[in-house]
């Protein structure tokens, strides 16, 4: 019971805490499932490219697996509560007063505060994620020695021209799993 | 009931974040369903942002309760989450099943330089989108520092730049009436 309520919790906080579309919640979530050694930011990661290609929302994607991970089927449902349950409560609280809401001065003060500061915590994410890409807990040294490192940092600069030519994530997705499986094979 | 089959159309269709799902629900809840308008859309695209949560979530729950009061909203968040609930669930076996072979280890490693890429481009599309003012840039900064360089938790950093932003819009408009503070 105890480990259900502890992702249930968890992923309220990561909720109640994310605000803004799609990758706002990534910092939260390697805060929070990181640190406790849920899943490795490998697998995250992984798991990134898994939720672009499904259908549904990324968060809720994150959830179900991180939750199916830790406990299975009852840990993937705890978690999926505990991400939703925070947007709900508030939401049915916010749509009351809506009209109120909109011109709040507090609301909208926070709200110049938060939204630089996604853009500053995706930010630091995405560096956490080319450190797993491209060091992976390797020295120094070994860095530049190992192909693997070149394959990569080839892949990711094709890529990027590939996204900003609004390329769709899938056949991004798909391009590098072909080049990484040749490589794999060929190194 | 329709409330909830027309969010699992909408979740089940959707890819990628929660931006991607607000033309869906446009087409479906104003153009075929005819429930709200198109200011409404606005709106809700402006409480979801302003709001803690998954986007997607919040937009669910504002429709489905602006249609049907609290059960209306019960029923969207519940359409919306269920498609992707259970194909996570399919595929996370599927993967552990096959995460051992050799081809599919080498297709990730692949696939997480794809990835960086992507994240790239998505905080390229959010960067675009923000305010370009001097406060902004300095909590943008600040925050990236603070989480990379000093490894503070980002939850409290997410607390202090809501407080900061307050803070500052406070100060600019002390001019100004409140009448709206309550």
């Amino acid at each position: 019971m105890t480990i259900y309520l502890i992702i249930f919790l968890t992923f309220f906080k990561i909720g109640l805490f994310t605000f803004g579309g799609g990758y706002a919640m990534l910092p939260l979530i390697q805060e929070e499932v990181l640190t406790r050694g849920w899943v490795e930011n490998a697998d995250l990661i992984n798991f990134i490219a898994v939720s672009e290609s499904t259908p549904g929302p990324f968060a809720i994607n994150m959830a179900t697996y991180i939750g199916n991970t830790m406990g299975g089927f009852l840990g993937a449902l705890s978690a999926t509560l505990g991400v939703v349950t925070p947007s709900f409560v508030v939401i049915l609280f916010v749509a009351n007063v809506f009209e109120k809401f909109k011109t709040n001065k507090i609301v909208s003060g926070c709200m110049t505060g938060l939204k630089p500061a996604v853009i500053g915590l995706i930010g630091a994410a995405v560096i956490s994620v080319a450190e797993t890409v491209f060091v992976a807990g390797k020295e120094y040294g070994a860095i530049f020695a190992d192909a693997r490192f070149y394959i990569s940092a080839a892949i990711f600069a094709v890529m990027t021209v590939l996204a900003f030519k609004k390329v769709h994530p899938i056949v991004i997705i798909i391009i590098s799993a072909v080049i990484g499986i040749v490589s794999g094979y060929l190194i | 009931m329709k409330l909830f089959l027309t969010f699992f159309k909408i979740g089940a269709f959707t890819f990628g974040g929660g931006y991607a799902m607000i033309p869906l629900i446009q087409r479906e809840t104003v153009e075929t369903r005819k429930w709200i308008s198109d200011e409404d859309i606005l709106e809700i695209v402006a409480i979801a942002e302003s709001t803690p949560g998954p986007i997607a979530i919040n937009s669910a729950t504002f429709v489905g309760y602006k249609v049907a009061g609290v059960l209306g909203a019960a029923c969207a968040t519940f359409g919306t989450v269920l498609p992707a609930f259970v194909i996570i669930m399919i595929i996370s076996s599927i993967l552990r099943e096959f995460g051992d072979i050799k081809a599919v280890q080498y297709a990730f490693d692949g696939i997480r330089a794809g990835v960086l890429a992507l994240l790239v481009k998505a905080w390229w599309n959010m960067y675009k989108k923000s305010p370009k003012d001097s406060i902004s840039y300095a909590i943008a900064i600040l925050s990236f520092v603070a989480v990379c360089v000093f490894d503070i938790n980002v939850l409290y950093v997410i607390i202090v730049c809501a407080i900061t932003g307050l803070c500052s819009s406070l100060i600019k408009g002390k001019g100004r009436k409140e009448s709206e503070s309550k």
